[in-house]
This record gives structure tokens, sequence and C-alpha cells, in this order.
């Protein structure tokens, strides 16, 4: 499949991922994360069941302190 | 479009920031210079005299709640600001009835586990209020690495990178530099309204 991933083409050799599966994949091992599928903020309780399919539009937000 | 029609939209506008630290402090007071109407202000902090290496207070402050120090700060430069100052430590209810009625909200917290609600909250309660948020800053130099990107209402200003750490602190440029771009991401927003 092939989807934007925070603004960026990617290709991955899978049909769909799950959010913890592309977090593995991607090796985003970061515990901070706010997530978003087309727009859509997904909860840490759905990572290991909201899917990624092609074309979809994925932010992967990595929260890093400072301010 | 010249200043006076700049400060004639920004009248009527009104931006919530989160948290009045080093991005905080900074963005209200870029804000309050180009005369945004009314500035939504929280935090639960006081000045410290740690605090006076990146953010926009003074000595003479030291002590004050930093909401309280920044809305006198904000009215030596521009008295027309409306300013509303909540000392408060925010939680998802507040943010809720505090920004509501704001055209813009600025994160500008440095915890990245209150960075993490704010944005969860805004985006579920908000998803088409824009938020702009600062992510990675501190340290020194790497000019080349602080960008801007965006998702949707979700604005991104910083390196996304450089989390803060003993041997890395946050620092006046790079923490100015972040709360300007989110200020000036700020100001296009309003301006296109």
């Amino acid at each position: 499949m092939k989807i934007i991933l925070n603004n960026t083409p990617e290709q991955f050799e899978y049909k769909e991922l799950t959010v913890n599966e592309l977090l593995k994949v991607k090796k985003f091992t970061f515990k901070m994360l706010v997530i978003r599928i087309n727009g859509t903020l997904v909860k840490k309780d759905m990572y290991a069941t909201a899917t990624i399919k092609d074309g979809d539009d994925v932010m992967v937000l990595h929260l890093v302190s400072g301010g | 479009m010249t200043f006076a029609q700049i400060t004639d939209k920004l009248k009527i506008r009104a931006v919530g920031i989160a948290g009045c630290g080093g991005l905080g402090s900074n963005c209200a007071v870029a804000l309050a210079r180009v005369g945004i109407g009314t500035l939504v202000l929280a935090d639960f902090d006081m000045v410290s005299d740690s605090n006076l290496n990146r953010q926009y207070y003074f000595l003479s402050q030291i002590g004050e709640p930093k909401v309280q120090a920044l809305k006198r700060v904000i009215h030596q430069i521009n008295p027309s600001v409306s300013v509303i100052a909540y000392e408060i430590k925010l939680d998802p209810e507040h943010i809720v009835r505090y920004f509501k009625d704001c055209d813009v909200i600025v994160e500008a917290f440095d915890q990245a586990d209150q960075k993490e609600m704010l944005i969860e909250t805004v985006l579920s309660a908000f998803p088409e209020k824009p938020l702009v948020v600062g992510l990675g800053m501190a340290g020194w130099g790497m000019n080349e690495s602080i960008h801007y990107r965006r998702d949707g209402n979700l604005h991104i200003c910083g390196d996304e990178t450089t989390g803060i750490s003993e041997h890395v602190p946050p620092l006046a440029p790079r923490v100015g530099i972040v709360a300007n771009m989110q200020a000036n991401v700020a100001l296009e927003l309003l301006l296109n309204i």
C-alpha cells in the first residue's frame, strides 16, 4: 500500500497495517504520541485495532518536552 | 494590507494560550504587538529566576503568578488588548470551557504529557478549530531543523525531535523562534478569516 505519512509518500509491503504494526515497522518507539488517520484522532486504546489502508493520510506526532 | 487594516481585522479576534512559559509568553507578546483583540491566558506557575533565560518576564516580577505578570507586560506594550487570565493547571474540562470562543488555540506547555493531553482534548472537542503546537526547541543552533507543517486544523512548529534535558536546556533563541513561528501561524490564520 501507498500512504502519506507525516506529509511524505511512503510505500509498504503490506495491504494494511494496524497503528501498532505501523509504529513497529517504522520503529517509532516513542511513548508520547498523537496519531491521526485522515484527520481523525486515534486514541491509544484503538492502536491495536485501527487500520491504515492504501491512500490514507497518517500523522504521527512525537511529543517532545520543552516550551 | 496596511498595519491599520491588520489591526482592524485582529481587534475582533481572540487567541487562547495554554501555558505562559517560554513559548506562551513570547507568543502572547508578539500577538499583542500586532494588535490582537483578546488573549485568553492560562498557567498555574509563578515567575522564577530560572525562567528569565527565555521567558518574557523581568527580575521585578519574580514570585508573581505568570498570567498576572504577563498581563502587565502586555498592557505596557498595548493597553487595548483584552487579557483574560486563568491562574490554573489546565485539565480537559477547563480547556474546552476557557478556549471555546477563541479563534485559534496555541499550545505552549513544556511537559510532553501535558502537550499530549491538550492536543487530544482540542482535536476531540474542536475538530475544526486551529491548534498551533510547539514541538522541539531545546538547545541552540540547528536553525535548519526548525520547520512548520500542517495536518488539517493542527499546525506544528519546531524541530519535532529535541526534547529538554539537563545538558540540552531550553534557551531564549530557539524557544523565541518557535514561539514567534506560532504567533506567525496564528496571525496568518486570523488574517485569512
